[in-house]
């Protein structure tokens, strides 16, 4: 019993209250079996919330979309704010590469920041993208429509972006919120922001 | 190595690089019956862990066989339900 039982008067009141061993095993038998419909509904979930809409950061939700699906899981991937142009048809064709704010670019801040750089450094990947035979965007979203992802479009952010449902490729839901996201967060085994 | 089990189909995925070797292994191996062995044929280095990691985790596959040849790296996937 606890420790801070502060006297035998109170610890004969538990005693009492104490379960009966076959109120016990039928606890047992209880939590048994809903431990084994927690960990075996063979149903694998993924849960991916988009919310960047560059041509670097659109990849790797795609890739792990895709992928996912390859593996079995059931997979559900939440785009809102500027991750809704990946599921633009028009705009998802021209994403751009920002040449500010990455470090890593061969050029200083203040080069890239000059009109029409972004424009440069996004041909620049595009190409390399051709070059490796890397699959575009396009080609990511429509073979995981294909697989069974859902790609659902956040409709506060389609409303804020004055997007309209007919913008988006085929088999898109809209018309959901962050409810619908949150839901499908809790009953994943992989959640992830990106 | 043939010898040791049939190729019922093969899949031709060089040149593409990660993820479609391991998507497109998956679709093709959902059109065999179980049992039966696919052939993927891939010049990505990385499917040589991914495909393998993709079996491992996947319900239904098993992996065979992979060899690495020039440039050509060879996977063997069944179909096992």
């Amino acid at each position: 019993m606890s420790t801070d039982t502060p006297d035998a008067s109170a610890e004969d009141a538990s005693t009492d209250d104490a379960p009966s061993r076959a109120e016990l095993a039928a606890r047992v038998d209880e939590l048994e079996e809903a431990l084994a419909e927690a960990t075996d509904d063979g149903d694998k979930k993924m849960s991916i919330i988009a919310t960047k809409g560059t041509l670097d950061m659109a990849y790797p939700p795609l890739i792990l979309a895709s992928t996912a699906a390859a593996f079995g899981y059931d997979v559900t991937v939440f785009h809102t704010f500027w991750g809704l142009d990946i599921l633009h048809e028009e705009r998802s064709k021209s994403l751009k590469l920002s040449s500010v704010g990455n470090p890593n670019m061969p050029v200083p801040n203040a080069v890239a920041a000059l009109p029409g750089m972004d424009r440069v450094t996004t041909k620049m990947m595009e190409k390399r993208i051709a070059d490796n035979d890397t699959a575009t965007i396009e080609e990511l979203l429509e073979t995981s429509l294909d697989m069974g992802v859902e790609f659902q479009a956040c409709q506060m952010t389609i409303d804020l972006m004055g997007y309209d449902e007919a913008d988006f490729y085929d088999g898109v839901t809209t018309g959901v919120g962050a409810a619908t996201a949150l839901q499908d967060m809790a009953d994943a085994d992989i959640q992830l922001l990106v | 190595m043939s010898a040791e089990f049939d190729i019922a189909e093969t899949l031709d995925v060089k040149g593409a690089s990660c993820p479609m070797p391991v998507v497109k292994t998956k679709s093709a191996i959902d059109g065999l019956d179980a049992g039966e062995v696919l052939e993927v044929l891939a010049t990505d280095p990385g499917s040589m862990s991914d495909i393998e990691g993709w079996a491992a985790g996947t319900e239904g596959v098993e992996l065979v066989d992979q060899t690495e040849g020039d440039d050509v790296y060879k996977h063997y996937v069944r179909k096992t339900e």
